[in-house]
């Protein structure tokens, strides 16, 4: 029996962030996928509060919420892999929490509402909204990487994991929706560190392929626009 | 009626003016050089924050260090709002830890430029301040307050498991009470029932994690407490507007907030739930809620 377990799929960036954590520092587990629109009875045991996706299962004794996930696993496996994903000093520390905190309320509800917009104009809303969180984060890597490829320095650290886990859903949504969300003329540094990111080798292991998250994307679009119609009939 | 101008971001370090006049709070506020009579702004009508700075009760400032602590003190600065909720996580955080601090009281309706450089993201409160680096949202302070002041006792248990279980329960806490709680004071009629629903909900899921353990981490005040207490205060505004006891739905987590008032840290920096009310009946003024 794998003493670590991990309920969810890379296909959500939440589960992906920890996969990716778990990559970094080379641990070995069992990958437990729920049934889309069917949550089992582990995930219900496991995660009673939320009833969510990712869980991380180790000993038996549950752990949820991706970003207390990510620093359990960092904890845990202090030296393992690639190192410590959380910054040496508290200072940096505070600052990788602060900008995951901006992410989670902030970056990715913008990302969420450019899928879901029903007219051009929310649409554009969104992605201007969208763009403004970019823009912050791209002054946000210039400073935290004084001039290396992430936002840990050289190795990939913290923000990386909790930023780096969406790269693969803001390009499926910039090719079906045929919108440029992370423009290369006006964040050039978070340009580069997407190329950085996606090149690391923990990274690759896990990353799910652009074409399934594409397909997915279009799926959830469709049964959306499906349910909107059916509501209004 | 005149009121005194906080424009200049008040500090109330070791400057507290003997004065008792009938508002105390506000001489204490005042800095010793500050001289402005400019008590009317011009004669424009007195901003809500300004209200809401008159209401503050009057109390010691959070933390009067010893003169020979200035200099320390003066390397820690917290910018907040008295009846912050989110100030007072770091206020009993930074008790807990022994810490000398400055504490800035600021105006939302007139922020500083401290502030507003410190936190230029949100543009909100509370700020720490620390050798002139701002570390913004409060559990992101507390969490630095925890590994910076390491000698003092911890806020966060050493375990990676009971760790996580804390930074999980604090993260529940920081997504649900202040927003359903907020709903509750400003909205009425069938959204209010719902509001009032979940809110329950949520303080019986609190409730059941406490169970019979003295603070959330167990014997030991720790991060979670910290977290929720501050709410604590403001249960009776939540009761009161939402119609509903906290005590009959929540009798643990009542004793739990009892108990963790009879630490110096806490009842030092929670304000009466009268004074929570009150400032929030200005706040549904504000928004025009009947």
């Amino acid at each position: 029996m794998a003493a670590v377990k991990l309920i969810g799929s890379p296909i959500s960036p939440f589960v992906l962030r920890t996969m990716i954590a778990l990559s970094l520092k080379k641990v070995e587990y069992e990958l437990l996928p729920e049934k889309l629109g069917e949550k089992s009875e582990l995930l219900l045991k496991s995660n009673p509060v939320y009833k969510k996706i990712p869980v991380l299962i180790h000993h038996d004794r549950p752990i949820c919420e991706s970003a207390v996930i990510v620093e359990y696993i960092d904890q845990v496996w202090p030296e393992s892999g690639y190192g410590a994903i959380l910054p040496a000093d508290a200072y940096h520390r505070a600052l990788h929490r602060f900008w995951t905190f901006y992410v989670d309320d902030k970056l990715f509800p913008s990302l969420v509402a450019i899928g879901k917009a029903e007219t051009e104009e929310a649409k554009a809303e969104a992605v201007e909204q969208f763009r403004a969180g970019l823009r912050l984060l791209e002054e946000a890597f210039v400073k935290l990487s004084e001039g290396k490829a992430f936002f840990g320095g050289d190795q990939v650290g913290f923000l990386d994991v909790m930023l780096g886990c969406f790269v693969v859903w803001i390009e499926a949504m910039e090719e079906v929706l045929s919108l440029e969300l992370l423009e290369e003329a006006t964040m050039p540094a978070l340009h580069g560190w997407v190329v950085s990111f996606r090149a690391h080798e923990a990274v690759k292991e896990v990353m799910p392929e652009s074409g399934k998250v594409v397909e997915f994307f279009k799926m959830i679009r469709a049964m959306r626009m499906k349910a909107a119609a059916d509501a209004t009939n | 009626m005149i009121f005194p101008s906080t424009a200049h971001g008040s500090s109330s370090v070791g400057t507290r003016d003997a004065s008792r006049d009938l508002f105390p709070c506000i001489e204490c506020l005042r800095r010793r050089r500050c001289v402005s009579d400019n008590l009317t702004r011009g004669g424009v009508p007195i901003e809500f924050f300004h209200i809401s700075v008159l209401l503050r009760p009057h109390k010691s400032p959070p933390h009067e260090p010893h003169p020979q602590e200035a200099t320390m003190a003066e390397a820690v600065v917290l910018l907040d709002v008295w009846v912050s909720p989110f100030g007072q996580r770091c206020r009993i955080a930074l008790a807990e830890k022994g810490v000398a601090y400055e504490y800035k009281e600021e105006d939302l309706s007139n922020k500083s430029p401290m502030l507003l450089q410190a936190n230029p993201v949100h543009k909100k409160i509370p700020v720490l301040i620390h050798d002139g680096k701002p570390v913004c949202e409060s559990l992101v302070i507390v969490q630095y307050i925890d590994e910076v002041w390491s000698d003092g006792a911890p806020i966060l248990p050493a375990d990676p498991y009971a760790r996580a279980q804390a930074r999980f329960w604090g993260d529940f806490v920081d997504k649900k009470i202040y927003e359903c709680g907020t709903r509750l004071w400003k909205l009425k009629g069938e959204a209010l029932q719902e509001a009032k629903k979940e809110f329950i909900e949520i303080l019986k899921v609190l409730e059941a994690e406490l169970g019979d353990r003295k603070y959330f981490g167990g014997d030991a005040f720790g991060y979670v407490d910290i977290a929720l207490v501050p709410f604590f205060a403001w249960f009776y505004t939540y009761e009161t507007c939402g119609g509903f006891s906290v005590e009959a739905e929540a009798p643990k987590l009542v004793a739990w907030g009892k108990r963790c008032m009879e630490r110096e840290s806490v009842s030092q920096t929670l304000y009466d739930p009268l004074k929570v009310y009150e400032f929030v009946g200005f706040l549904k003024k504000k928004y025009g809620v009947e």
